[in-house]
């Protein structure tokens, strides 16, 4: 199901939830995109959260620490959580903060994306 | 062999966090002229991002001042930043550049830009002292591709 929330991107497969991140990620936006994730996490408790990255233009270390801030917030909640499809740029930032020991970095094919 | 500066440009805005897609964007444009790679272009925008967003953040934490970016390229490729603010400036610098250091975990501040900006550029020099501001200077040499014309 597609939904539009506050200009969230999401699609809901049963009891997970994937987030489709958009252009730049900054410290300028990182705060209303953090507070539209979890309005999203509390309103709808899925089981698993996946942060889709393949539109995302630009991330800084502020993206890091919204990424890793979403970690953090779906082992609080027991929900299983995914980052899919980093750009190889943003693929360094990930692993220069030793993301990959703790979350799982998925490259998801275009193809098997569910299209919205 | 002393490196010639063919082009420059000094930049002042608001502390205000819109600037910071400005700031980098402004960066990316002026080196365009040195036709970059991709990955030079983006390791760029990144660590002027970065500094930019210290100067807003931390530099000028509860208040509204002017940050400076100044840029420089010379005739051996090499692309120079200066990010520099008249803020509150870091007593310990050593500290504030090791990583996931931050004093402001509060607001998911990862703590990683001083280590971003060290691994995307060949240099980082932080000159800073308490009340009397930052700088913050980087470097780094692009490339020569060979270029196809026609």
């Amino acid at each position: 199901m597609l939904e539009y929330e506050n200009a969230l991107k999401c699609i809901t497969s049963g009891k997970c939830l994937t987030v489709y991140l958009e252009g730049d990620i900054d410290h300028h936006n990182a705060r209303t995109v953090r507070s539209r994730i979890d309005t999203k996490i509390y309103i709808q408790r899925p089981e698993e959260l996946i942060l889709d990255l393949s539109r995302v233009n630009f991330m800084d270390s502020s993206g890091l620490g919204l990424i890793l801030g979403r970690y953090t917030k779906a082992v609080e909640l027991g929900i299983l959580f995914k980052v899919a499809n980093p750009s190889p740029q943003i693929r360094k930032i990930l692993d220069l903060a030793g993301t990959e020991r703790l979350i799982k970095i998925e490259n998801i094919p275009l193809r098997e994306q569910r299209m919205y | 062999m002393k490196s010639t500066v063919v082009n420059e440009v000094r930049l002042a805005f608001p502390s205000v966090s819109a600037n910071e897609a400005f700031a980098r964007s402004a960066a990316a444009s002026f080196c365009a002229q040195l036709n970059p790679t991709f990955d030079e272009l983006s390791d760029i925008k990144c660590a002027v991002s970065e500094a930019v967003t210290n100067a807003i953040v931390h530099g000028y934490r509860d208040a509204l001042g002017e940050v400076q970016l100044s840029m420089k390229i010379t005739d051996d490729r090499v692309f120079r930043a200066e990010i520099k603010d008249k803020g509150c400036g870091i007593s310990d610098v050593e500290e504030a550049m090791r990583p996931l250091f931050t004093t402001d975990p509060e607001n998911e501040r990862s703590g990683m830009g001083f280590t971003i900006i060290e691994n995307f550029m060949d240099s980082l020099r932080v000159v800073s002292a308490p009340g009397k501001g930052t700088r913050v200077i980087i470097t780094k040499k692009l490339s020569m591709l060979p270029r196809v014309k026609g």
